[in-house]
C-alpha cells in the first residue's frame, strides 16, 4: 500500500500537480510574510487569521449572490485597510522593539481576530462554491479542480504584479530602501512610518487574496488560521527573506514534498515530514554557517 | 478609625462569604427549583454546536416545567440550569465543573458539547459523586473507564458507521467488501474508525486504504487520488464538519467514483445546504432523525419536536439538540423514580432507567452508554439543488430505499 504511487505512474502526475497548485497558493501567503518580515522585522503570527478573514469577506459576497471569484479583487482592497488600521493601532508600537514583543503582539491580534470572526460569522465550517468544474487529463486518470488552477493562476498574477510594482513605483522603491536600511532611508527623506503602514497593508491584502482563493478551494473556519501561519513561516525560513523566486520555489517544493510524503509515509506523517525537513534544513544551514565562520577565523 | 473601618470590612466580607458557602450547600434544590449545572461552549470552536446543545436543554426545561415539572415526595419542582461558557476549552470546562459543584453547590450535572470536553469534566463529577447525564460525548473511551456517575443518552462513537459496513456487505451479496477509510486524528473519529475495524473483521471485509488525517489538514486530495486508483466498494470519511465538507468538495471536484460513501457530521456541516446536489447519495450516520417513530408525552413525536423547535429557535433541530432535550427527560424520570434528592438514590435510579423518549429508547449499559438505541443512517437525496436527508437504515426505521451504487460522476447531471 505504501508504495502505491510507484505502481501507478498517473498518481505521480496527480500528486505533483496537486502539490504544485497548493504550493503556489501557500507561496503567495509566504511572500506577504517575507515582505513584512524583511521590511519591519516582524513575524506575524496573525498571518493565517488575516487569510481566513480575507476568505470570510469572499464568503460574505458569495452569500450576497455575487460570484466568490470577485473576492480576489474586493477582499484585498478591504484587507489593505484592515492591515493599515492594524498597523496604526498596534504594530507601530512594537515595530522597532525586539522580535519577541512583536510575536506576542501579533499572537494577541490572532486571538482577537479568531474570536471576532467566530462572533460575526459563527463557528460553522463554510465553503463558497465557484462551480468551475474539473479539468481531466490522461483519460480521466488525473483530475484537477479548475478552482485550484484558477487560484494558482491568480496567485502568480498578483505575485508578478507586486514584483513589478516594487521595482517601478515610488512606494515600492521606498519599501525596498527601508528594508535595506531604515535609518538611511529616513535620512534621505523616506517617510518610514508610511512605508511600514503600507507594507503591513500590502501583506494583509495578499492574505485577502489568498483567503478568497481558499474559500473556493478549501474550507473556512474561524480557528484554522494557524496552519497557514506555520506553513508560510516555514516557506520563508527555507527561502530566506527578500528573495521572491526562492519563496515561490520553496512554496511549490514544500507542496510537492508534502504530497509525496503522504503517499510514501502515509497521511498521518505528512505534516510531520514537512517539519522534519524544516529541522534538517535549519541544521544544514547552521552547519554551513559554522564552517564559514571557521574560515573567517 | 481607618484601621477599625478596615477591620469592619473584613468582618463583614467574612460573614458574607460564610453565608454564601452556607446557602450554596443547599443550592441543589432551591425552593421549588432543582438546579442543574452545565459548562457549555458558547464561544470558541464548538460554539455553534454548543448553542444547539443549550437550546436543546432549554427547550426541554421549559416544556417539563410547563407540563407540571418534576414530582418528588408529592411536591412539584421545576428545573433550572446554571450555565457557564467553557470557551470550547477542556481545561476551562474542568474548572467550571469544579466551580459549579463547589461554589454553586450543584448536585446534578448536564454534559457539555463534544467528547473532548466531556472527558475533561467526567473525572471531576466522578470525584464529587455528582450524577451527570450527558448528550454530546460519544467517544468510546468515556464508557470504558468504569465511571459510575456518567450517563450518556447517545450511542457510542464506534457504532456510528458500523451499520454502513453491514449495509455494504448486504449489497455485495453477503460477501466481504473493500473499504477505503480516512479519519481525522482525534478521539471521536478514531473511535469511529475502531468500529469500522470491528465491522470489517466481523464481515470478512478488507481495508485497503486507512488514512489518518492530521487535524490541521483541510486538503484530502492525496487520499482521494489513492481511492481513485484502488477502487474500493465503500469510502468512509470522518473528520467532523470540516472533514465532511472537504470530502464532498474534493470528491465532486476530482470526480472520484465510489459505489458507496459513508460519513459523519453531515447535518452539523449543513452538507446538503452548502454543497447542494454534489452531496447527493452520501450516507450519513446520525443519532436521531425527526422522522423516526419514537414517542413520549412531553414532545410527542420527533416531527412535532422539530416543529416546536423550529418555532422557538428558527431552525430545524440537529440531532445535537434532540439528544440534549432527551437528557432532561432522563433526569426527570430518574428524580421521580428515586423520589428523593439524595445523589446516590438519583444515581441508582439513573442506572435503572428504561424509557422511550421522542429521541429514542434509553437504557444505560454498564459503562453508562445508551444501549437501547441504534444509530441510523440517512442518505442525502436531491431534486435539483433542493436536498433532504432520508432515513435508509436500519430497515425498521427506514422511510426510503437505499440508493446503491452511487452513479458515476460522468452520468450525474
Amino acid at each position: 500500500m505504501d508504495f502505491l504511487i510507484f505502481k501507478a505512474p498517473m498518481l505521480m502526475v496527480q500528486a505533483s500537480l496537486d502539490g504544485i497548485l497548493l504550493g503556489i497558493l501557500f507561496a503567495l501567503i509566504a511572500y506577504g510574510m517575507a515582505l513584512q518580515w524583511g521590511v519591519m522585522n516582524i513575524i506575524n503570527i496573525a498571518q493565517g487569521d488575516l487569510v481566513i478573514l480575507g476568505g470570510y469577506i469572499a464568503y460574505t459576497i458569495y452569500l450576497w449572490g455575487i460570484h466568490p471569484a470577485w473576492g480576489v479583487i474586493i477582499s484585498p482592497i478591504i484587507m489593505f485597510f484592515v492591515g493599515w488600521a492594524l498597523y496604526k493601532l498596534v504594530i507601530n508600537k512594537v515595530v522597532d522593539r525586539d522580535l519577541f514583543i512583536s510575536i506576542l503582539a501579533t499572537f494577541g491580534i490572532a486571538i482577537v481576530f479568531q474570536q471576532l470572526m467566530n462572533f460575526i460569522f459563527g463557528a460553522d465550517v463554510v465553503v463558497a462554491q465557484s462551480e468551475y468544474g474539473t479539468t481531466m487529463l490522461f483519460d480521466n486518470s488525473v483530475t484537477l479542480p479548475n478552482s485550484k488552477i484558477f487560484s494558482a493562476f491568480i496567485s502568480v498574477l498578483y505575485a508578478i504584479a507586486l514584483v513589478i510594482y516594487m521595482r517601478k513605483s515610488k512606494l515600492g522603491r521606498a519599501i525596498r530602501a527601508t528594508a535595506q536600511n531604515a535609518r538611511a532611508a529616513k535620512i534621505l527623506g523616506v517617510d518610514t512610518e508610511k512605508v511600514y503602514a503600507a507594507t503591513f497593508g500590502i501583506n494583509a491584502a495578499l492574505c485577502g487574496i489568498a483567503g478568497a482563493l481558499i474559500s473556493i478551494t478549501l474550507t473556512l473556519h474561524p480557528y484554522v488560521g494557524l496552519p497557514y501561519t506555520v506553513r508560510s513561516f516555514m516557506i520563508v525560513i527555507v527561502a530566506g527573506l527578500g528573495n521572491l523566486p526562492a519563496v515561490a520555489v520553496s512554496g511549490m517544493g514544500l507542496g510537492l514534498f508534502e504530497e509525496f510524503a503522504d503517499y510514501i509515509l502515509g497521511t498521518e506523517f505528512r505534516i510531520g515530514a514537512v517539519f522534519l525537513l524544516l529541522v534538517l534544513i535549519l541544521v544544514y544551514r547552521r552547519f554551513k554557517l559554522s564552517k564559514k565562520r571557521e574560515y573567517l577565523k | 478609625m481607618n484601621k477599625i473601618a478596615k477591620l469592619f470590612v473584613t468582618f463583614i466580607s467574612a460573614i458574607t462569604l460564610a453565608l454564601v458557602s452556607f446557602t450554596s450547600s443547599f443550592a441543589k434544590v432551591e425552593g421549588e427549583y432543582i438546579v442543574l449545572g452545565s459548562a457549555i461552549s458558547l464561544t470558541g470552536k464548538y460554539s455553534s454546536n454548543g448553542v444547539h446543545t443549550q437550546n436543546g436543554y432549554n427547550m426541554a426545561v421549559e416544556r417539563i416545567n410547563k407540563m407540571g415539572g418534576v414530582e418528588v415526595q408529592g411536591k412539584k419542582y421545576k428545573f433550572e440550569i446554571i450555565y457557564y461558557d467553557d470557551e470550547s476549552n477542556p481545561k476551562r470546562a474542568a474548572q467550571l465543573a469544579e466551580r459549579l459543584i463547589k461554589q454553586d453547590g450543584v448536585h446534578y450535572m448536564l454534559g457539555p458539547y463534544s467528547s473532548g470536553l466531556t472527558k475533561a469534566i467526567a473525572p471531576v463529577t466522578e470525584k464529587y459523586k455528582i450524577p451527570m447525564v450527558e448528550a454530546n460525548g460519544a467517544s468510546r473511551s468515556l464508557f470504558t473507564k468504569g465511571y459510575k456517575y456518567l450517563f450518556a443518552v447517545l450511542s457510542p462513537a464506534n457504532q456510528y458507521l458500523e451499520v454502513a459496513i453491514d449495509l455494504a456487505v448486504e449489497k455485495n451479496g453477503g460477501k466481504g467488501v473493500k473499504i477505503a477509510q480516512a479519519f481525522e486524528q482525534d478521539a471521536f473519529s478514531q473511535d469511529v474508525r475502531l468500529g469500522i475495524l470491528d465491522a470489517a473483521k466481523r464481515t470478512g471485509s478488507e481495508i485497503i486504504i486507512d488514512d489518518k488525517l492530521p487535524k490541521e489538514l483541510n486538503d484530502m486530495a492525496a487520499t482521494l487520488a489513492k481511492v481513485k486508483a484502488v477502487k474500493p466498494d465503500v469510502l468512509v470519511v470522518s473528520g467532523h464538519t470540516k472533514g465532511a465538507l472537504t470530502a464532498i468538495r474534493q470528491i465532486s471536484e476530482m470526480k472520484v467514483d465510489v459505489p458507496m460513501l459513508a460519513m459523519t457530521h453531515c447535518d452539523a456541516a449543513k452538507l446538503s445546504k452548502q454543497h447542494g446536489k454534489k452531496s447527493e447519495f452520501a450516507l450519513c450516520a446520525s443519532q436521531w432523525h425527526k422522522n423516526l417513530s419514537y414517542k413520549d408525552k412531553f414532545f410527542g413525536s420527533g416531527k412535532k419536536y422539530a416543529k416546536d423547535f423550529q418555532k422557538e429557535f428558527g431552525y430545524d433541530p440537529p440531532y445535537q439538540s434532540a439528544e440534549s432535550s432527551a437528557a432532561l427527560l432522563v433526569f426527570k424520570d430518574a428524580f421521580e423514580r428515586a423520589n428523593s434528592f439524595d445523589r446516590d438514590a438519583v444515581r441508582d435510579a439513573l442506572v435503572d432507567t428504561e424509557m422511550q423518549t421522542f429521541y429514542g429508547n434509553i437504557k444505560f449499559g454498564p459503562g453508562g452508554q445508551n444501549v437501547a438505541k441504534p444509530m441510523i443512517l440517512f442518505q442525502v437525496r436531491c431534486k435539483g439543488d433542493d436536498c433532504e436527508n432520508r432515513v435508509v437504515a436500519p430497515t425498521k426505521w427506514a422511510s426510503d430505499k437505499f440508493y446503491h451504487p452511487i452513479p458515476k460522476w460522468s452520468e450525474r447531471s
